[in-house]
């Protein structure tokens, strides 16, 4: 085999598994985690043992479509609104009612990592999508 | 059976190491931001070497197997792709070989019959399952760009969606990624299940198979199982994309991304540091195979060999001139002419 050749094959493998690191070049993004907004009016207003969210934030940072995914069978299949959590607190099984009341700020909190991350929720296929443009609903 | 125990032995082995790395040393960082680094330095310059190594093996011949009608005369059909004679048939036949494995699609199983007979069949699992799997895990890294760049690339969240296009329980199901793990594992069913096969593969034949397995079962069960905390997986991806230790340091640190996840990579991690010194070179040595890379233009063009000797040779031509009186005294034929001098002159 012909040595240019060869040395034309060498750089396209080093140039292809090198993407990772020299695409970063040429965008503009740190590349650091977005850090997700918790300034909305009604968590301003949580203080003591009130200020908590449905699970341990450890575990919803990682499972947070694990419990949605479990409230929407519960509902839709069983009719059950009812969540009881890990410490023994209620909640209604909403991701309107529950979830926004609190995190009212969906680009700022939601859409922060969904976008970093690429992820693609299904959430919007029957609940109504807030506003992105101007703030949440 | 023995070395395919061996070989998962080995496997299970790394996942005890990076379990008790993690969970009981809190190695994160190590496991985050310095094995990986390590891991692809290794490939990369392992692969390249090995490249170079190839290159200087000399070629001095035309070796393409072919499989069928070579180039002849202008009535006879010629099968350009599979006997090529210029370089457009072997960028063809050769694109062929990496993309949709050609020659594993002529893999056919002789047997003989009770009778005495010997059969031809049809065997294309090879072929099939060699094909999910690669494709599978091609598209499957290409789809992990995702965690690598930022905003991801349109390509990729294309991409996504193709692959992502089946839902269950409303979640998209990325069939590439199944793709891979049912090639892998009936590449590993057909090695253990056919006899001959069985008694040829050695530990670095099963080695790799199951590397891949844990790599593909580890990453489904992040995916639909058990679930990672992605953002911070992100982080650390990124980190190392921008060479800031600062980053992934911060990342580990702050949050529990989940064991299944450093399973995940160090297997990803051991793959790439075992890929240049393993059977796995078949993805550089393809390009480089002589049966392959060559047009047959044997009859066309003269190849000489480059490490020939000079041979001093006696032509015709020579021998004629020297003996051109003689044989003309007794009446033989000759095929040039002579002058006065006795200088060669071509026939009028």
């Amino acid at each position: 085999m012909k040595k240019t050749n060869i040395f034309i094959g060498i750089v396209i493998f080093a140039v292809l598994v090198t993407v990772p690191f020299w695409s970063v070049v040429f965008s503009p993004a740190s590349g650091a985690a977005p850090e997700v907004s918790l300034d909305t009016p009604v968590i301003n207003q949580l203080s003591g043992d009130d200020y908590k969210c449905v699970e341990d934030v450890e575990w919803m940072r990682a499972h947070h479509m694990d419990l949605l995914n479990d409230w929407k069978t519960e509902v839709v299949r069983e009719g059950n609104r009812v969540y009881v959590a890990e410490d023994g607190t209620e909640y209604l099984a909403s991701l309107q009612n529950t979830c926004f009341e609190c995190h009212s700020n969906y680009e700022d909190f939601c859409l922060k990592c969904h976008t970093y991350s690429e992820v693609n929720p299904t959430c919007w296929e029957c609940h109504v999508e807030p506003t992105v443009v101007g703030g949440a609903n | 059976m023995k070395n395919a125990g061996i070989a998962l032995a080995f496997v299970l082995a790394i996942l005890a190491v990076v379990y008790v790395g993690v969970e009981l040393l809190n190695l994160d960082f190590f496991f985050g931001g310095v094995l990986p680094y390590i891991a692809i330095a290794v490939f990369i310059v392992g692969f390249i070497y090995r490249i170079y190594k190839w290159a200087q093996s000399p070629v001095p011949f035309r070796i393409p197997t072919t499989a069928g009608q070579q180039k002849s005369l202008d009535f006879i059909k010629q099968n350009k792709i599979e006997n090529p004679s210029s370089k457009g048939g072997v960028f063809v036949r050769m694109a062929l070989e990496v993309l949709c494995f050609r020659s594993l699609f002529r893999n056919s199983k002789a047997e003989v019959t009770d009778e005495g007979n010997i059969t031809y069949q049809w065997e294309k699992w090879l072929w099939l399952f060699a094909l999910c799997f690669h494709w599978g895990f091609f598209l499957t890294v290409f789809r992990h760009l995702r965690f690598f760049t930022d905003p991801v690339p349109f390509p990729v969240t294309l991409w996504e969606k193709i692959d992502g296009v089946f839902w269950v329980d409303l979640q998209a199901l990325y069939l590439t990624g199944f793709l891979l793990l049912l090639g892998i594992t009936g590449l590993f069913i057909r090695r253990i299940y056919l006899d001959k096969v069985r008694y040829i593969s050695l530990v670095n034949d099963f080695f790799p198979l199951f590397l891949i397995m844990g790599i593909a079962i580890t990453g489904l069960t992040m995916r639909y199982l058990t679930h990672a905390d992605v953002t911070a997986i992100k982080e650390v991806a990124m980190g190392l994309s921008h060479f800031d230790f600062g980053q992934i340091m911060a990342a580990v640190t702050a949050n529990d991304i989940s064991v299944m996840f450093w399973f995940h990579l160090s297997l990803v991690c051991t793959l790439l540091i075992y890929f240049p010194a393993s059977k796995l070179m078949h993805a550089g040595g393809v390009f480089m195979s002589p049966t392959r890379n060559m047009a047959n233009n044997n009859r066309m063009v003269r190849h000489i060999n480059p490490w020939n000797p000079e041979v001093e040779v006696h032509s015709y031509q020579e021998y004629e001139h020297e003996f051109h009186q003689k044989m003309k005294a007794v009446g033989l034929p000759l095929d040039w002419d002579y002058d006065e001098e006795g200088n060669q002159i071509p026939k009028k």
